[in-house]
């Protein structure tokens, strides 16, 4: 289907809408929104059909998926699955699901793609050092007041606002 | 969670439903904020195009709005939310790394899940670079896991960090959400494609609307407050109210004694006598807890964030002192939370101390239902049998002095097994389970 991309939301009405579900959330299950556990469940359960003995050794993956433990049965990893379809299901609502590679002008697709691998491997290792990403640490803490999610908060814009000149060819 | 109590049980239906329906509103939101293009993230790091900022905060200003509101109505206790533990060196290198992710790959997790799911092959290949980076951790976390816990501060909130009320805090917030959303506008106006007039002054009146009915919830969360313990109780009492009558937070000495020897679970016994009656006698590994400082954040602080297979008993004398306690604490959200049936005097009958003990023979069950009943010759702490019924020991707990009470304690009873029988009695712990231990990132 060929159709014409709906424009996006007025981000305050998006902002909104993100706040009120974040609240549902924490009025619901007491807890707000995240990805990157999920990702981790997700990994720990694969790696565990290969490597169970190795996931039962190292702790922090141990605690998730190890013995008889099913990584997948968690909160969170339903949270994932939810994600990817709201999101398929938005954007084929809103005719924006398209195969493409969205990248500055300057430089090649298979640039791109390898620094988009990059920063997903830096990325999620810092959001499990973080304890969470910008969803569960920056959007959820940020909302119940949480100190250290403000000091996170701060860390990551100031991460990417640091690096972005370097980087600016990239992305313009 | 909603009003006050649990309401979702792992493993259920329900359960999963519910966290594939907010997952699916997530991502339906992110993905028509324009969160699933990397370039338009990435704008926000430019300058051009500040619609991560935007979303971001306005999604915090309001989810915090709307949980500091309810909670001041009543409709939810905030003690019972999962907020965020700080380990602040974590925190901020983490942070950082993630910035430094953010920039390179252009999304965060969240978003790169919308972005793959809508077929963004560089979304894609950043959820793939995930996997990786979180398997990276889970490999090199144990070679610098003090610093992984390092600087941990617990539930940490910004406002009992600045010592404010939550209020205070939220109205803060969106003031400053607000002079960054009119930045963002003037920087977007001056940088971004196609380049606009800079108009200082706000022109939109739906937004001042926004603006003016959002900064009145604030004043009046400021007006109303949080409720305190006292209030929470009241609105509570319902249900609690018949716990209390149908005696079901009761725990007889003997079930308590049985848990204590259960090493899957942590049993805290938690004292709130007076200190001299604590020290004449009380149950082995109890702690005192004053009533005055129950209602400290610190104390609460401690309860709240116990692991899910912590049991918490409280023991008065009687039991009024202790059913006193019980409001106070339950109210505060505190689970697995009981009481022992009859007190201390009531553990004393059935675990009997060792006889030269006691001044008199027998107890005294006149008197005030929140008197000890029980007349030491000396403070013996938790150095009697009778604290320990839990416990196998060849060692008697006291060598009774010559003459005195003592003459008429057997030399079995002295000496032999110091074990007590533990007697027949319902079982009433039922362990519950935390909902919110862990955040949607756990």
């Amino acid at each position: 289907m060929n159709r014409l991309a709906r424009p996006y939301l007025n981000p305050y009405v998006g902002g909104t809408l993100l706040g009120i579900l974040l609240f549902l959330a924490f009025f619901v299950t007491g807890a707000g929104l995240g990805a990157s556990g999920g990702i981790n469940h997700v990994q720990v359960a694969l790696l565990n059909l290969f490597a169970q003995a190795h996931v039962d050794r190292v702790g922090y993956m141990a605690e998730m998926g190890g013995g008889s433990r099913s990584a997948l049965n968690n909160s969170a990893v339903f949270m994932l699955l939810g994600t990817i379809l709201g999101g398929a299901l938005s954007g084929w609502l809103n005719g924006r699901m398209k195969l493409e590679i969205r990248k500055g002008p300057q430089i090649s697709s298979g640039v791109r793609l390898l620094l988009a691998f990059s920063g997903g491997l830096i990325m999620a290792y810092g959001a499990r050092l973080a304890r969470g990403c910008t969803s569960g640490q920056a959007l959820t803490g940020g909302a119940v007041l949480s100190a250290g999610s403000f000091a996170f908060m701060f860390a990551v814009f100031g991460g990417a606002y640091a690096l972005a000149w370097f980087l600016r060819r990239v992305w313009n | 969670m909603a009003p006050f109590g649990t309401l979702l049980h792992p493993g259920t239906l329900v359960y999963f439903l519910v966290f594939l329906l907010i997952g699916l509103a997530f991502g339906a939101i992110l993905e028509m904020s324009g969160f699933g293009d990397s370039r338009k993230l990435a704008a926000q790091f430019y300058f051009k195009d500040l619609t991560v900022l935007k979303v971001m905060f306005t999604g915090i200003v309001v989810a915090a709005v709307l949980i500091f509101l309810s909670s001041s109505l009543g409709l939810l206790n905030y003690d019972q939310l999962w907020v965020n533990p700080t380990y602040l060196k974590s925190e901020i290198v983490g942070g950082l790394i993630m910035g430094v992710g953010f920039i390179v790959g252009g999304f965060c997790p969240g978003t790169s899940l919308v972005a793959a799911s809508t077929l963004k092959l560089d979304g894609i290949l950043f959820v793939l670079g995930g996997f990786f980076g979180v398997w990276a951790f889970g490999e090199s976390v144990g070679s610098f896991a003090d610093f992984f816990n390092s600087s941990f501060y617990g539930r940490l909130t910004v406002f009992d960090w600045l010592g404010t009320s939550p209020g205070v805090v939220v109205l803060l917030l969106t003031l400053m959400a607000l002079v960054m959303f009119y930045l963002a506008e003037i920087a977007e106006a001056h940088f971004g494609e196609p380049k606009k007039a800079v108009s200082w002054r706000p022109q939109s009146r739906p937004k001042m609307a926004a603006v003016a009915s959002l900064l009145s919830v604030c004043i009046l969360l400021l007006a109303l407050g949080q409720p305190s313990p006292q209030a929470k109780w009241e609105r509570l009492q319902g249900g609690l109210a018949k716990n209390l009558e149908d005696r079901e937070v009761y725990v007889h000495p003997g079930e308590v004694a049985e848990l204590k020897k259960n090493p899957s679970l942590s049993v805290k016994i938690m004292d709130v006598r007076s200190e001299a009656d604590f020290n004449l006698f009380h149950i082995g590994g109890a702690q005192r807890l004053d009533p005055a400082e129950m209602a400290q954040p610190a104390t609460l602080k401690r309860l709240l964030t116990a692991p899910d297979n912590a049991v918490f008993f409280l023991v008065s004398n009687g039991e009024p002192a202790a059913t006193q306690a019980w409001k106070a604490l339950k109210a505060s959200g505190v689970t697995n939370l009981y009481i022992i049936e009859g007190g201390i005097n009531k553990w004393l009958q059935v675990f009997p101390p060792e006889p030269c003990l006691l001044a008199s023979s027998a107890s005294t069950p006149s008197g005030p239902a929140d008197q000890l009943q029980f007349d030491f010759r000396y403070a013996v702490g938790a150095q009697s049998r009778a604290a320990h019924p839990d416990s196998v020991r060849t060692q008697p707990w006291v060598a009774c002095p010559e003459g005195g009470k003592a003459a008429t304690a057997t030399f079995a009873e002295l000496s032999g097994s110091t074990k007590s029988p533990i007697p027949a009695y319902v079982k009433k712990v039922k362990l519950q389970r935390k909902v919110a231990t862990k955040g949607g990132c756990g």
